[in-house]
């Protein structure tokens, strides 16, 4: 089938549509992301949209504005347009959408293309049912007018019109055969067009996801899989520290290895460049030790073991200068009246995303530098292009973008810098020629940008009952947000949601809160990472509930439904997985459970897990893990206990084993047998309920990470009286408490 | 001089320095990209292929080690994805970034070849040796259990 390229009126713009690669360009303009997509046109053959277009033969080919790194979204949210359009599943085609931020772009990031936050769900929810309720209603109005009766007689099914009155049917098909008569207007739904959800024949059901199939043969193809004519390879040597260069470079050693061209000295390191991947990398290691890097960067000195000492001092420290983050009451005054005054410590390491793919990329810069070809995996198609822009000084109009499957992503691939796309782009710049830039296990480790290291100072007033008045938390942790993504800092007044969020205990009782970020901005490389600030904020503050709760000698369960007596889907999920777990039932020998609860964005998630302890070698053992969460209306059950499943692994790996130390401002872990992460050996079995509610959906990518530190710690509490405040929970540590 | 093999049963030759892991002459020279680079020291199991029958960690295995020597990568498992592993890999959902996959396919189908039906604990040890960071191990377990039954 063919179709020739045509110009489609779309209200204040145009839209050239290409037949084969269906992509999109723009003139100047704007349309909004609703606006544009409601528009169809008449043409014979085809009925297309920016977001979905109907072929005469049936298929259906629908958008997906967020990139995929194993958490479903480009299955969940097509499916969600599909629902209303009423389309047969079985005959859509998912397209990844073109980096097109007025049409595509995230309303929960101001509308740029980000997929980040466990968000694509729950902002494109509604956006999308409208879209396709809009684009359902524009084959109503067809099919009335040839059927010369009212709009309102008109049912569907999938992917038919029926007008049961006459039994007469018409394929959607068959409707892009006939052309599109109307409207000459942009049609618009409204709430009220939406399907109840009893009548939903895809939302709330399982599918396969949409790329699992070329996931078990070997053809998915992530950035590192590409290849393009006349392409070269490269590494880059990275300074160790942050805001270090070289200085001397004997680099002798690497251009005598067989396939090497040469090396590129960049601000920020050596890069080679060769003729094979295993050249680049065996230079890149011949390198190690014969350069000379500047004694600059914040963190030249910064050793993250004397730090961790310095940021406790701080934070309990009240004198000490901090930042109030969303405070509520008046928690001072209220703690100067309190009964009892609680105090606590914790501690957080820094810790690495390890995503299974390491960074990567390939990029191919015209000889005059005014265009760019790159092939990525990125969580931000906006971010790539306007990175690769910027650095090449270029507008992002000239910025070619194939974004690809990501190997994990977990929030590494979303830095406004993209810093792995630009070494690609210098590389390729400087060589001439297309680049693939690989970085070593050794590089992503060294080079990670981490959840931050952070101390937590937690005081809490019980009155004479005994219930918490007030609440008073100060952190001493890096600003994440101003090295991740400067524009969104700036964006946030100054504000840093990353570290910050996890604090704010809305749906707790607690009349008088107080949090305080205390900056150190030590220069060491941060990040967003899953579960974000609120791994580490939610460790604290449910581990020190449970001391609360031992001092009241009061069932910690009871405790927070206690504190949930305002939050109906708080309780239920609590209730619930106390049932699921027989929390009152006595454990055998050696074990004990331990609960956390968190209300993560909207998703109330509690988690109880079984463990024990090995004395002698200080390793913990997880054997059960029960958990019920409330997501709203689960776009995709299924994928709902995947990613469940996921935060659980990711959260324990975090909790028990992961652990990055910097010293003189270097990462000093390298690869996984110093940096180990979960294997299947260190699972436990997880027992996973999905609550189903009315409610609209909340994220699921990433709410079980934080309840699994406060959990295993409050089982270790019950199982041998003693507190484990620092996270990881390592052996040593372990062995330490226990002594 | 090239070294000669065969892989996916059909012959394959490259005259890539001898000690050029094998991992690199797969996916580069041979652009057969489902074998994933992951570690490059034998730690998780993201370039697991079959040598002569039997799992091999191809960052670990140098370009020489294979003169003469039947290589099976994940697009030489079966022409559609019909191997009991894969069936049971769909069955399951397992996959979800899926960069570790064709690794713990490749291991899987070793396991099940020697050891057709294996008990849980021997799974958990066979594939221990791959790390899934997506934590898709559960129904990794479920699916081997699936292929085991369902051959």
């Amino acid at each position: 089938m063919t179709h020739a390229a045509l110009d489609i009126a779309l209200s204040r713009r145009q839209v050239v549509v290409g037949s084969v690669a269906l992509t999109f360009t723009f003139a100047a303009g704007r349309v909004d992301f609703a606006e544009a997509a409601v528009v169809t046109t008449e043409r014979r053959g085809r009925i297309v949209s920016p977001w979905v277009s109907i072929d005469a033969d049936g298929s259906i080919s629908i958008m997906s504005p967020a990139t995929e790194m194993g958490q479903g979204s480009m299955t969940s949210l097509p499916r969600i347009l599909a629902e209303e359009l009423d389309a047969d599943w079985s005959k859509v085609r998912v397209v990844p959408a073109p980096p097109i931020d007025e049409i595509y772009g995230n309303p929960g990031f101001g509308g740029m293309l980000y997929t980040a936050g466990s968000n694509a769900v729950r902002n494109y929810y509604e956006p999308l049912r409208l879209l396709g309720a809009a684009a359902r209603r524009v084959l109503l109005e067809n099919v009335a007018l040839r059927f010369r009766v009212p709009v309102s007689e008109l049912t569907t099914e999938p992917s038919v019109v029926v007008h049961a009155k006459s039994g007469r049917r018409m394929t959607y098909g068959e409707i892009a055969g006939l052309g599109i008569a109307v409207p000459t207007v942009p049609v618009r739904a409204t709430p009220a067009d939406l399907k109840p959800a009893s009548a939903f024949r895809l939302i709330g059901h399982d599918t396969m996801r949409v790329e699992l199939p070329n996931k078990v043969n070997g053809s998915a193809q992530y950035a590192i899989d590409v290849q393009v004519p006349g392409m070269l390879y490269a590494t880059v040597l990275r300074a160790p520290v942050e805001g270090s260069s070289p200085e001397l470079v004997n680099d002798t050693a690497a251009r005598a290895i067989a396939g090497v061209m040469r090396t590129v000295r960049l601000d920020y390191g050596v890069g080679v460049l060769a003729r094979t991947p295993y050249a680049a990398i065996e230079a890149r290691q011949a390198l190690v030790g014969n350069v000379t890097w500047s004694r600059t960067g914040t963190a030249r000195d910064f050793d993250s073991d004397r730090a961790s000492v310095e940021f406790a001092a701080a934070a309990r420290d009240l004198r000490a200068q901090a930042a109030p983050w969303e405070p509520r009451g008046n928690a001072n005054a209220e703690l100067a009246k309190a009964a009892t005054i609680i105090e606590a410590e914790y501690l957080n390491d820094y810790t690495y995303h390890a995503q299974m793919e390491p960074l990567n990329a390939v990029a191919s810069v015209s000889p005059s530098g005014d265009a760019a070809e790159i092939w990525c995996g990125t969580q931000s198609q906006t971010m790539a292009q306007e990175a690769v822009a910027k650095v090449l000084n270029i507008s992002r109009s000239k910025v070619t973008l194939h974004d690809m499957l990501m190997g994990g992503g977990f929030g590494r691939r979303g830095h406004r810098d993209e810093e792995f796309i630009i070494d690609a782009v210098l590389m390729a710049k400087a060589a001439g020629a297309p680049v693939k830039v690989i970085w070593t296990r050794e590089d992503d480790v060294h080079n990670g940008r981490m959840r931050p290291l952070s101390a937590h100072f937690l005081r809490a007033g019980l009155d004479a009952d005994g219930k918490i008045v007030a609440w008073h938390q100060r952190i001493a942790v890096d600003r994440v947000l101003p090295f991740a993504d400067p524009v969104r800092y700036a964006n946030a007044m100054g504000r840093d949601g990353i570290v910050m969020r996890g604090t704010e205990f809305l749906t707790y009782d607690i009349p008088n809160l107080m949090t305080e970020q205390l900056y150190r901005d030590t220069g060491v490389r941060t990040s967003p990472l899953r579960g974000v600030g609120w791994t580490a904020n939610i460790f604290a503050a449910e581990a020190f509930m449970d001391e609360i709760a031992a001092r009241r000698k009061i069932d910690p369960v009871a405790l927070r439904l206690e504190l949930l007596k305002d939050f109906p889907r708080g309780r239920r999920v609590v209730e619930r997985v106390a049932e699921m777990a027989q929390w009152s039932r006595p454990r055998a020998q050696g074990r004990a459970l331990g609960f956390a609860f968190v209300d993560y964005s909207n998703t109330p998630i509690a988690g109880i897990v079984e463990a024990s302890v090995d004395r002698t070698s200080g390793k913990i053992r997880v054997h059960d893990v029960w958990c019920a969460l409330d997501c709203g209306i689960p776009v995709h059950p299924d994928n709902v206990v995947a990613q469940t499943e996921s935060s659980i692994v990711y959260g324990l790996g975090m909790s028990l084993m992961e652990r990055i130390t910097v010293k003189d401002g270097a990462v000093r872990q390298s690869n996984f047998f110093d940096y180990p992460v979960p294997r299947m050996n260190e699972i436990p079995e997880m027992h996973i309920e999905v609550i189903r509610t009315e409610n609209r959906p909340t994220g699921v990518g990433q709410m079980a990470t934080p309840i699994m530190a406060p959990a295993i710690a409050n089982a270790v509490a019950s199982l041998t009286g003693k507190r484990l405040r620092e996270s990881p929970m390592t052996p040593d540590r372990v062995k330490r408490a226990l002594a | 001089m090239a070294i000669r093999f065969t892989v996916n049963a059909k012959p394959a030759s490259s005259d890539l320095p001898l000690h050029t892991p094998l991992l690199w002459v797969i996916r580069e020279d041979l652009k057969l990209t489902g074998t994933k680079f992951g570690c490059g020291a034998g730690l998780c199991g993201a370039c697991m292929v079959h040598i002569d029958g039997a799992r091999a960690f191809s960052c670990q295995t140098q370009l020489s080690e294979v003169a003469g020597k039947a290589v099976t990568t994940i697009e030489g498992l079966s022409s559609n994805s019909s191997h009991p592993v894969q069936k049971a890999w769909l069955a399951e959902n397992v996959p979800q970034c899926g960069y570790c996959q064709s690794g713990q396919i490749m291991s899987a189908a070793d396991l099940l070849k020697t050891n057709p039906k294996p008990t849980r604990a021997q799974i958990v040890e066979h594939m221990s040796t791959n790390i899934c960071r997506c934590g898709t191990y559960p129904r990794i377990v479920r699916a081997i259990e699936r292929a085991s039954r369902e051959g």
